[in-house]
């Protein structure tokens, strides 16, 4: 047992303070938990927050083993800084970018959680078996003058080639990240009213950014647009503008009846919110528009023929869709000024939202 | 088994050694007669349109110096002692592979020579002929590149001094024989005449190589020397002997159109006049005749093989008399005289050294009096605007004399009138066939005496239809005709050949001269006891003939001919055989094409499902599979991170493994 | 208590980290995945730097880090570009590279 030779070797195990096992038996089951919630949440947030509930706990474990300089670089590094660094980009990227938890790789699930369950058993039960009441030898005696100064000694002596390397690799990732976050402009400076102008009236180009790994149509709002189950997106906002891309995606034909069944009168030309969804399961053709939108209720007849059309009805410079066809334009307001419809449907996209 | 160019001696049947002295003073420059011709082949092919305008001037001077130094070489040889003329020539050495060791050699001796200047001295006239005929035609160069590519091919058969030589040479007249056939190429009939003609060349040139492979698995060697004095010493079986003799003897057949591979001959006509006149008529059928004389110590040690050279002489002669009546077109009823009178030929080296002077003899006469006919029909060809039916010509003596002339001279010559070649030459070959003595001496006599009176009435035939009777062609009308008389460049070689023809044989047979030129390589004639006096037989020959001339006087200058053949249903059994050349395409078609056909049919078949199939069979399971694989490829980061866990627990589980056992 | 009981968390949580890697499609959070197997084996470092007596577990654990730090740097940049020109940061879209 290559565990157990190797702890034989170690020498003697001692058995750890009361303090130390109460604080381990403690933080140990909170930072599995942690680590346990941090694959299961949905919101990258959320998931953020809990890997820094871990790094503490381990940042802990590092002061308790006689290593206080890890614990607090640890704390500082990890779990400030770094963190920081993760949780600025995930608002750079988009906040409501949770993740589902829909696997859409057959068998990926499945295989992961055999593999870990067996990687996880191959590392434990041969440590477990191995700890047979041996003691560790303590680093009392390293630690003599001090942690900081013990391993200061050791970094500009025996490690020193290596901290230099390592120096030179800070440097390197700096230098790369400059480079990989260097975009060149094209002409002169962009103001923000112009950048807005594009945003809107470029064709082909996405207003919002495009939803999160695995959000699927569960609603209809701007700034997130759902991915349908065969992967295209929902074609999202019927009313706004510069949103030709919208109804490209052929799974947008996926979804009849999950679109335009107006949730209220007096939004012309936003679809509004379809059926909240809990999966791909339940948008099925018809199921979620017309059962779930009450109050649409009179024109929900318009609702399984209008979704791909719905998207570009109101498209300055499309011709307007046949009328039958269009539960917008059936409402008389198909095809209206932009921004109304703009608005409304970001109206229609805040009552939809189920968050 | 390098040939000793200094004195090479083998046995000859006789027992005299014959010696290949080296050559020195010009005959060293004797490998400049093949170089020449094949120089002017290869600057005209290779100098491409810049050699338009002179092309023929450049062919034609190859060609005629290389016929100067052919003179100049005879004359030299004439000075030298009798058993002095053999000359090899040792130029470089060509296949040195250990145990096989050919050297690239010339041999000039009595024999060669003389088909050198055959072959030069006629080939240069044609050259000059085809200045005029081929005048209109813009591929002329290439006629003339492809003239002396054929010149220096059969050039190279008659004067290599080993087998190997003579097989490359063999080929290489197979190649433009087939090259010139085909010149016309826009002319479907041209195109498929000239495949007949190299498939069944082929046919012959296998028999011709399996017979080289036989001689060099029993002797070691290809050179003549080595071969013969083998032959000669008793070295090869009879067996052997006899199955290298009929090799040889299928080779023989297949180049020289003799039964049963004579279809391609007449077929063969689709090439052009001259080409009909140096190669089907001259030079190149009469190889085979070259071949079995060449090989005399060959077949003289086998009876057998022998007996089968003078049937098919005879049947052949038999064959192309009776085809020649019956075909309308001039170019067919002289390529089946052709083929008859080599029969002729065949049919006097068959009968062994008695003969062998006789077939040579007949054989240059042969070639000046036909090729003198070919360039006359030719010229009528020329004047007929490219019309080649004997029965829309008539009376054209009037309009094209010196064609007439020149035409008849060679025409009396072929039917043997006294005093012109073809009298002396034929009439030795009848006496020579009856006094061969015993029932097949009467049978063979017979038949060469029958092939003498119908070969006088179907060229009596061609001649009278042609030249005399009322003209079947008018000048007026859309099919209007102009007779003309040719320029002199053509008229000039017909009347150089024309001469030939009359005083050819003559000069030939009096006083013995060639047979006596020829003594040391055919061996010596023995005077046998004749079983007719001479006399009595040339008299005989004479009735034949007349006969025979009598006939188609009677059938064709007194009464009127049709000018539109009869139709087949109502012509009698005889002449419709005729008319399909005896059935040999169809029985050729019978029995070898299309069992080939199945043949290749099958295999082809074998190759596409079966070998195809396997090796595609393999490349689809491989493709499939790999299809089927690459899906794996998925391009999801977290499928192969997933693959990389698993890896990981199997390396990990296999080492605690290891380390628990 | 035993100091191994430390080996058997940090397993545990390396597994725990590569099951994230494995189920998760977010970059961010298939990163965040990626630190906690780090994390897990600075621990078991730290553990084993206890149990030997010597401190070079712990510069080990060190330079873990600062290289954690600076491939998290590329890393989040690598992705910011990727979601600047496929506006999505899943790694399950960036799947051009197959059959």
């Amino acid at each position: 047992m290559t565990h157990a030779t190797l702890l034989a070797a170690a020498g003697e195990i001692t058995s750890t303070s009361t303090g130390e096992a109460a604080v381990f038996w403690i933080l140990a089951p909170i930072a599995v938990l942690a680590a346990v919630g941090m694959v299961l949440v949905r919101s990258a947030v959320h998931c953020a927050l809990l890997l820094v509930a871990n790094l503490f706990c381990v940042a802990v474990f590092y002061l308790i083993q006689q290593a206080p300089f890890l614990g607090f670089v640890q704390i500082i590094v990890y779990a400030g800084a770094i963190m920081v660094l993760f949780l600025f980009v995930l608002m750079l990227v988009g906040v409501d970018s949770s993740d589902s938890l829909v696997e859409t790789i057959r068998g990926q699930r499945l295989g992961a959680a055999i593999f870990g369950l067996g990687f996880a058993g191959l590392l434990v039960f041969p440590i477990g078996s191995a700890i047979d009441g041996g003691s560790a030898k303590g680093l009392d005696a390293a630690n003599e003058g001090g942690n900081v100064q013990a391993i200061g000694r050791l970094l500009f002596s025996d490690y020193v080639f290596v901290f230099e390397a390592i120096s030179a690799l800070l440097v390197v990732a700096a230098i790369g990240t400059m480079v990989l976050g260097h975009r060149e402009r094209e002409g002169g400076r962009v103001s923000q009213r112009e950048w807005m102008r594009r945003r809107f009236t470029e064709p082909g180009r996405q207003v919002t950014p495009l939803p999160g790994p695995g959000v699927f149509a569960r609603h209809d709002s701007a700034d997130t647009l759902g991915l349908l189950p065969g992967g295209g997106r929902a074609s999202g906002i019927g009313g706004i503008p510069g949103v030709p891309g919208a109804a490209d995606e052929p799974g947008a034909a996926d979804l009849p009846g999950g679109r335009g069944a107006p949730d209220s009168p007096d939004t012309p030309g936003a679809p509004g919110a379809p059926g909240v969804s809990d999966g791909p399961g339940s948008a099925g053709p018809g199921s979620a528009g017309p059962g779930s939108a009450g109050p649409g209720g009179p024109r929900g007849s318009g609702g399984p023929d209008g979704p791909g059309t719905a998207g570009g009805g109101a498209t300055p410079g499309a011709p307007p869709p046949p009328a039958p066809t269009d539960g917008a334009a059936a409402d008389g307001a198909g095809g209206a000024d932009p921004v109304d419809a703009n608005g409304s449907a970001l109206a229609g996209a805040g009552k939809g939202d189920d968050r | 088994m390098r040939v000793d160019p200094v004195l090479l001696a083998a046995t000859e049947p006789g027992g005299h050694p014959i010696h290949y002295a080296a050559a020195s003073g010009v005959f060293s420059l004797s490998w400049l007669l093949i170089v020449l011709p094949l120089a002017g082949a290869a600057v005209l092919l290779l100098g491409g349109r810049r050699t338009d305008r002179v092309g023929h001037i450049i062919g034609t001077l190859a060609a005629g110096a290389s016929f100067v130094l052919g003179l100049v070489l005879f004359a030299t040889l004439l000075g030298r002692d009798g058993d002095d003329r053999a000359l090899s020539q040792h130029l470089y050495s060509w296949i040195p592979v250990n145990g096989f060791q050919v050297d690239a050699g010339l041999l000039v001796d009595q024999l060669s020579i003389v088909f050198v200047l055959l072959i030069t001295g006629v080939g240069t006239l044609i050259h000059i002929y085809s200045i005029g005929y081929m005048a209109h035609d813009p591929a002329r160069r290439k006629f003339f590149a492809y003239m002396n590519l054929f010149l220096a091919s059969m050039l190279l058969l008659v004067l290599g001094n080993n087998f190997l030589s003579l097989y490359a040479g063999w080929e290489l007249v197979g190649l433009s024989s087939y090259l010139l056939i085909k010149f016309w190429e826009d002319r479907p009939a041209a195109a498929t005449a000239a495949n007949k003609a190299f498939y069944m060349n082929r046919v012959g040139d296998v028999g011709l190589a399996l017979a080289i492979m036989f001689m060099f698995a029993t002797v070691g060697s290809t050179s003549y020397a080595d071969v013969f004095g083998a032959a000669a010493a008793g070295v090869i079986g009879y067996g052997t002997l006899t199955a290298i003799a009929l090799l040889l003897l299928l080779g023989a057949c297949g180049k020289s159109g003799q039964f049963p591979l004579q279809s391609w001959l007449p077929d063969a006509m689709e090439g052009p006049t001259p080409i009909s006149a140096l190669i089907h008529a001259a030079t190149m059928v009469t190889a085979g005749v070259y071949l079995i004389v060449r090989t005399g110590p060959i077949f003289d040690g086998t009876q057998a093989a022998r007996t089968v050279v003078v049937i098919i002489g005879a049947a052949t002669i038999l064959i192309g008399c009776i085809i020649g009546c019956a075909y309308d077109d001039i170019k067919k009823v002289l390529a089946y005289s052709t083929v008859s009178q080599i029969g002729y030929m065949f049919l006097a080296v068959g009968l062994g050294p008695a003969g062998y002077a006789l077939g040579i003899m007949h054989l240059l006469a042969h070639g000046f009096f036909k090729a003198g006919l070919f360039l006359g029909a030719g010229s009528v060809i020329h004047a007929m605007d490219d019309d080649q039916d004997l029965r829309r010509y008539g009376g054209l003596w009037r309009y094209m004399p010196i064609t007439w002339v020149t035409f008849g001279l060679g025409y009396l010559a072929i039917i043997g009138f006294p005093g012109l070649s073809g009298f002396f030459t034929k009439d030795r070959i009848i006496e020579t066939a009856f006094d061969k003595g015993g029932t097949s001496g009467y049978l063979l006599g017979s038949i060469a005496l029958l092939g003498a009176g119908i070969t006088a009435f179907y060229m009596t035939r061609l001649f009278l239809m042609t030249f005399h009777g009322k003209p079947r062609w008018s000048a007026e009308g859309p099919d209007a005709r102009h007779p003309h008389e040719a320029p002199v460049s053509m008229t000039g070689p017909m009347i150089v050949l024309a001469v030939g023809s009359v005083f050819a044989g003559g000069l030939f047979v009096l006083g013995h001269s060639l047979q006596d030129w020829l003594e040391p390589v055919a061996g010596e004639g023995v005077e046998g006891v004749h079983t007719f006096s001479p006399l009595v037989l040339t008299l005989l020959t004479l009735v034949v003939t007349a006969g025979g001339f009598a006939g188609a006087y009677l059938r064709y200058q007194l009464r009127p001919v049709e000018s539109v053949a009869r139709p087949d249903a109502e012509v009698s059994l005889v002449t419709f055989a005729a008319r399909h050349d005896l059935f040999a395409n169809t029985f050729n078609e019978t029995v070898a094409m299309r069992p080939g056909q199945y043949l290749t049919r099958f295999l082809v078949w074998l190759d596409l499902v079966g070998i195809d199939g396997l090796v595609r069979g393999s490349a689809a399971a491989i493709g499939g599979l790999s299809g089927r694989m690459r899906r794996l490829q998925t391009g999801f980061v977290r499928s192969y991170a997933l693959s990389m866990l698993g890896g990981a627990v199997l390396v990990v589980g296999a080492l605690l493994l290891v380390r628990a056992g | 208590m035993n100091p191994a009981n430390y080996l058997i968390l940090s397993a545990l949580l390396f597994s725990i980290g590569t099951v994230g890697v494995l189920v998760r499609r977010n970059a961010i959070v298939v990163f965040m995945s990626i630190e906690l197997m780090l994390n897990a084996v600075n621990l078991t470092l730290v553990t084993f730097s206890r149990i030997n007596g010597t401190l070079d577990g712990q510069i080990m654990a060190f330079f873990v880090m600062v290289v954690a730090a600076a491939e998290v740097v590329i890393g989040l940049a690598i992705i910011l570009s990727i979601f600047r020109t496929r506006r999505s940061a899943s790694v399950d879209d960036v799947n051009l590279l197959k059959y």
